[in-house]
């Protein structure tokens, strides 16, 4: 606004007259409005709102494009978005019916949900009465697992974000990749025959597979030879170009695969997969740390290192005084002092504190943090919601097995389960949550976990609307993830569905990893 | 059977009409009619009659007496006149009576006698009184059109929206017209007015000359005009007893007539059935009725829709009809019972003689949950009525909070329009009402009440950062939130503060900020920041180079670089930078340099903290295999076979993992075995591998 308000003002100077038109998208907020006015431009420009909200980026996949509710919502207690959230998920309702089970964890979740009820109250009848398309919705907050989005990605499509950043479903191939002089905007979606095949594949299967592609493919530009004129005919108008298209398609994965190769070997990818495993699984906890010291001393990647002690500290509830000490001095002398106020926003959000003298949650305190879960107990200040925000992650994980025993080699070529997203170390939290609740279909003898989550849950069933539903859209679900998703969870409950019969459909604020959620909680310099 | 055609007369060739009673008057009136001011509002709407309105004694015996009743006479409401002279009577479409005053003021009174408002019609009106007043419809809405003492007009084409236009003077206009008219065209109100024998047509910007066509000649006065309902028609008489009757356009003639009478007529109005093909005016004088018509093409009259009907009923306050009527031709909810329920409601507050809970009680029991209800527009009417009480006690039925928040504001209700509009969720309302907090309360209070509401709190707060961060400062000051102000005071030493002393200052009220919030890590650390600061400074002044704005890290590695290796040294050590970062760096900074002979002579300085494999690694990345050599064999043995094969020697690394017995050693090596030249190695690893499994 301030941007847009010099403008104007210095066409004003310069005696410039020009027409002005601000169109805010997904909605106009009162205080830009103010802005204007305080500058003195409120008349001078005409403002228009583009209530646009859901981007479908894949057949499967709806974004919000809110990269900003991240740290909005989950560092400054920002609820704008929320509305925002509420009326695309009525938008989806006048589309597709009433959702008959709603299930949800997290604050922002339930808000959301209680929201977006209050918004079908309001206007009933528009949805009473349809059948319901989709028979499930599931509310997740991204606070309920940091886990999952801190870890390095191995599956395809999640690999090709970390390396290349996916934006609104497209990537920019460099010259690296293209194998010209020109950089490449690639759209990254179902339509890609070639990406829609190893999209969800664990990265070590995917050169095999391309290779094996290519062999077919020479194959069936091979049989050109000892065709007769008619069937070259045939050859060139019916199948050639298809050929041509994978070729092309083929080319520039297997391009993006050496790039993605060359890059991890040189930061040692093996090493930092291997200690990032051995945090999840919770041993050698002192070579990690030291492991990660390192990391910072050399200054690998500024954003590297904070992911990983943010991995630390979430998995051991929170660092020794010792190591959030250490760890904190030696991150300030490679980057900085700015990143002091990066430190006190890790914290606030939960992503890197200090563990307490005394390390498990005492009764009094599970009872405060249930408070402070509790919507109308913001009263309670600060320091309270950080005591609330431990992580538990190693009794979560135990609880949920979220660590497969493995009994010899995991098979990456033929998954067994979630976890081999991450080469089979670990099951998504979130998507292990997704599929428990839905296996139950509610919270029943999930208390533990919730409890451990810290997180107040609901689940709500209206019976009424189920029986109109027909058995296919009850298979259907909507994940609603608020703070953001990675391609990896995506990846997991694609897997999930397939092997249980479910469809998943993804909605997300924004498409994330765990670079985007680091850069989203630092301090830059201007 | 044969009486149906008897009181039928024929009217002219091939009309006839007949006359009947539709229904006597209930009124029973002492006055005549011409005694009285009338008005009749249009659709069969009430009638006004304004008794003795030119009587000017003071005595109240003989004052003017109002007069409402329904169109079958039935009296609706009588009131005592105890304002100016009225001129002119008039409904409007809403079923609002407008008295025009001679001194221009116009007072509005509802269909019971209830007075509503009033306005007034400019300046000019006031000086030079008021001549003569029409009220008049259009689809806009109703309008007043003034004829002042100078003779000149002045209208508001809309009294809902008052906008009032002085019409252009009409040249060597001396005595007032002898008839006028307003016209509504293309959504403009034009006034058309008669002297002697000229017609002219005012509109907002010129007075021009008009003349009808076809019209007969010697017409040396027009004594009449009439305009039909829907502004398409016009009928003028003259003085000649001649009828002209043509579109409103004054563009075509429809038909004309000679009357033979030339004495003026006391009324001429437009006639036509809804829907008839027949068009007509009817003339009256004193005695003597006159119907002239013709039968040209169609007209389509508007019809009063339904909506207005029970508008109608509902102004009567004849609820249970309405409501009867809406059940019986099933209208939807929220267009039917529920709104006539509101209206119900709104008029149920204004009785200021039942206490606050029973009406609000009463309006719930009726209510409840009606789809279409807005307690809020309820409760907006019963503050309207002064009832503030009562009115917060309807929106507590409100089930939309957000509709409460606008309504709390004006009520002043601001902290409890706070707690609604966090309630409803909508950020953008709690913002405006934040805004309404800030400019009502002093600061203090403010920031007390913010306090109390963190959702609110973070908002503001979200604004501050953005917009006023002194703000900021005194929410976090007032809060005695140290941590915050410590961090506030360090983002403004690299982002306000450009001076070296004012960056410095603002790091020494973050530490004391950071103490205070028992912070000492951050305090101890921004303690640092102040002396690199002062150092880097130091060294800009000293020697060449920028070193401002570099971590500490970047600030040494900057000094080797630059071949200052004792400042570097004494600044590792004055910062007490780990011997591990520091190595690390030295290593990086002189492999940068490609200082081999210092990177050798550091690397014998003592015994590496990081072993010797960084030195190798950092050798081969610089593309020198021959330094490389020197440091692979110091390397420690977990990193020998690492650091050989890194040197290309694999026959050496064979070797090594041979005499470890490690198999996973024994693979690495293998799979650096390339081609010809390895193949002798790669034998022999595949014979130690066999060894081993025999034993």
């Amino acid at each position: 606004m301030r941007y847009i308000a010099n403008l104007v003002n210095a066409d004003k100077v310069a005696g410039r007259t020009r027409r002005y038109k601000v169109i805010f998208s997904p909605q106009k907020f009162y205080a830009c409005e103010m802005v204007l006015e305080e500058e003195g431009i409120f008349g001078d420009v005409s403002c228009d709102e583009w209530a646009f909200s859901l981007l479908p980026l894949d057949v499967d996949l709806l974004s919000m494009e809110l990269p900003e509710f991240f740290r909005d919502y989950f560092l400054e207690g920002d609820q704008r978005w929320i509305n925002t959230v509420a009326q695309a998920l009525h938008l989806l309702s006048t589309l597709y019916g009433p959702f008959p089970n709603c299930y949800g964890i997290g604050r922002c979740a339930k808000m959301s949900y209680e929201l977006w009820r209050r918004l079908e109250e309001e206007e009933d009848g528009e949805t009473k009465g349809r059948r319901p398309e989709i028979g499930h919705i599931f509310f997740l907050d991204r606070d309920m697992d940091f886990v999952t989005a801190l870890c390095s990605q191995v599956v395809y499509e999640g690999l090709v974000d970390d390396t290349f950043r996916i934006k609104c479903g497209s990537v920019d191939f460099g010259p690296e990749v293209t194998s010209s002089d020109k950089s490449l905007k690639v759209l990254l979606n179902a339509e890609d025959k070639v990406f829609n095949e190893i999209r969800n594949e664990h990265f070590s299967n995917v050169f095999g597979f391309l290779s094996q592609k290519a062999r077919n493919l020479q194959a069936q530009y091979d049989r050109r030879r000892g065709m007769d004129i008619k069937q070259m005919k045939n050859f060139v108008s019916q199948e050639l170009k298809g050929l041509k298209q994978e070729h092309r398609l083929l080319s520039l994965h297997i391009g993006a695969c050496e790039s993605i190769m060359k890059k991890k070997t040189k930061q040692d990818f093996q090493e930092l997969i291997k200690t990032e495993h051995a945090l999840l699984e919770g041993f050698n906890i002192r070579e990690s740390t030291s492991y990660i010291e390192e990391h910072i001393d050399r200054q690998v990647s500024p954003i590297e290192s904070l992911r990983l002690m943010c991995l630390l500290s979430i998995t051991e509830n929170g660092l020794i005084s010792k190591d959030y000490r250490s760890l904190k001095t030696q991150y300030l002398q490679s980057y900085g002092p700015e990143h002091l106020l990066t430190f006190s926003n890790l914290r606030r959000a939960g992503l890197l504190t200090e563990q307490a003298p005394g390390d498990t949650l005492t009764a009094v305190e599970s009872k405060v943090s249930k408070l402070v879960t509790d919507k109308a107990a913001g009263k309670i200040t600060d320091a309270f919601s950080s005591l609330a925000k431990r992580s538990n992650f190693r009794a979560i994980s135990k609880k949920l097995n979220l660590i497969p025993r493995v009994d010899g080699e995991y098979d990456l070529k033929v998954p067994r389960d979630m976890a081999y997203v991450f080469s089979g170390a670990y099951v998504p939290l979130s998507c292990r949550i997704i599929e428990q609740v839905l296996e139950r279909r509610s919270w029943q003898g999930l208390d533990e976990v919730v409890r451990l989550l810290n997180c107040s849950e609901f689940a709500f069933t209206d019976m009424t609307k189920e029986d109109k539903a027909s058995s296919e859209s009850l298979r259907l679900i909507l994940v609603v993830f608020l703070g953001g998703c990675t391609f990896s969870e995506i990846s997991a409950l694609r897997f999930l569905g397939r092997e249980k019969g479910y469809r998943f459909i993804f909605l997300t604020t924004a498409v994330t990893n765990s670079a985007r959620l680091m850069e989203a909680m630092s301090e830059v310099k201007a | 059977m044969d009486c149906y055609t008897a009181n039928w007369n024929p009217l002219g060739d091939s009309a006839f009409y007949r006359k009947y009673e539709l229904y006597s008057m209930d009124w029973d009136l002492k006055e005549e009619l011409r005694d009285c001011l009338v008005a009749a509002a249009p659709y069969g709407g009430p009638i006004a009659l304004l008794r003795n309105p030119w009587r000017k004694e003071k005595a109240a015996s003989v004052r003017p007496v109002l007069d409402i009743y329904s169109a079958s006479g039935i009296p609706l409401a009588s009131l005592l006149w105890k304002s100016g002279p009225v001129v002119s009577l008039g409904w409007s479409a809403e079923e609002e009576l407008l008295c025009v005053q001679e001194d221009g003021a116009v007072l509005v009174y509802g269909l019971h006698g209830d007075f509503r408002r009033h306005f007034s019609m400019g300046n000019e009106v006031l000086q030079n009184r008021v001549l003569d007043a029409r009220i008049f419809h259009t689809e806009f809405g109703s309008g007043v059109a003034i004829l002042t003492g100078a003779h000149r007009f002045t209208l508001s084409a809309n009294v809902g929206d008052l906008k009032l236009r002085r019409m252009p003077e009409v040249p060597g206009l001396q005595s007032a017209p002898s008839c006028w008219t307003t016209l509504c065209q293309d959504r403009v109100t034009h006034i058309l007015l008669a002297v002697g024998p000229d017609l002219y047509l005012l509109d907002h910007a010129a007075c021009s000359a008009v003349t009808p066509p076809g019209l007969v000649p010697g017409v040396s006065s027009f004594l009449q005009m009439a305009v039909s309902f829907t502004y398409r028609h016009l009928a003028l008489f003259t003085d000649t007893g001649y009828i002209w009757m043509g579109t409103a356009s004054l563009k075509e003639k429809l038909c004309e007539f000679n009357c033979n009478i030339r004495a003026p007529p006391k009324q001429m109005v437009w006639c036509s059935r809804p829907r008839s093909k027949e068009r007509a005016i009817v003339v009256a004088w004193e005695r003597r009725l006159m119907v002239v018509g013709d039968a040209p093409e169609s007209i389509q009259y508007k019809q009063l829709t339904i909506q207005v009907l029970l508008d109608r009923l509902v102004l009567r306050r004849l609820y249970p009809l309405a409501i009867q009527i809406c059940e019986y031709l099933r209208l939807p909810e929220v267009q039917g019972v529920s709104r006539i329920l509101a209206h119900w409601a709104c008029y149920k507050v204004q009785q200021k003689d039942v206490s606050d809970e029973d009406v609000a009680r009463a309006i719930n029991q009726k209510l409840g949950d009606t789809p279409g209800v807005s307690y809020s527009d309820i409760a907006a009417r019963a503050y309207g009525c002064g009832r503030t009480e009562l009115a917060i006690k309807l929106l507590e039925y409100e089930p939309r909070s957000g509709e409460q928040v606008p309504l709390l504001l004006k009520m002043k209700r601001s902290k409890l329009a706070l707690s609604k509009a966090i309630e409803s969720g909508d950020t953008d309302l709690v913002f405006t009402v934040l805004l309404h907090l800030k400019n009502e309360l002093n600061r203090g209070d403010f920031f007390m009440t913010l306090r109390n509401q963190p959702m609110a709190l973070s908002l503001y707060r979200q604004f501050c950062k953005h917009q006023e961060l002194e703000t900021l400062k005194d929410l976090y000051n007032q809060d005695d939130n140290h941590q915050e102000l410590g961090s506030f005071h360090i983002r403004a030493s690299y982002a306000a503060e450009e001076r070296i002393e004012g960056r410095v200052a603002a790091l020494q009220t973050a530490t004391d900020a950071f103490y205070k919030a028992k912070n000492e890590f951050a305090a101890k650390a921004t303690e640092d920041q102040m002396r690199l600061l002062r150092l880097q400074r130091r060294l800009e002044d000293e020697l060449e180079g920028q070193f401002l704005d570099l971590s500490l890290h970047d600030t040494v590695t900057t000094l080797i670089l630059g071949g200052h290796n004792k400042r570097a040294e004494q600044l590792a050590r004055d910062f007490r930078i780990p011997d591990k970062r520091l190595w690390w760096l030295k290593l990086t900074a002189l492999a940068d340099l490609e200082d081999w002979e210092e990177l050798e002579k550091f690397s014998k300085s003592k015994k590496s903290p990081i072993g010797y494999l960084p030195f190798v690694e950092i050798c081969m990345k610089q593309h020198n295999k021959y330094e490389a050599k020197k440091y692979a064999s110091r390397v420690g043995p977990e990193h020998k076979v690492k650091a050989l094969l890194l040197v290309g020697d694999v026959a050496q690394a064979a070797d090594v993992a041979i005499e470890h017995r490690n198999e996973a050693e024994l693979s690495l090596v293998l799979s650096h075995c390339t081609g010809a030249t390895d193949g002798a190695t790669a034998d022999k690893i595949q014979r130690a591998r066999a060894q081993a499994q025999k034993k």
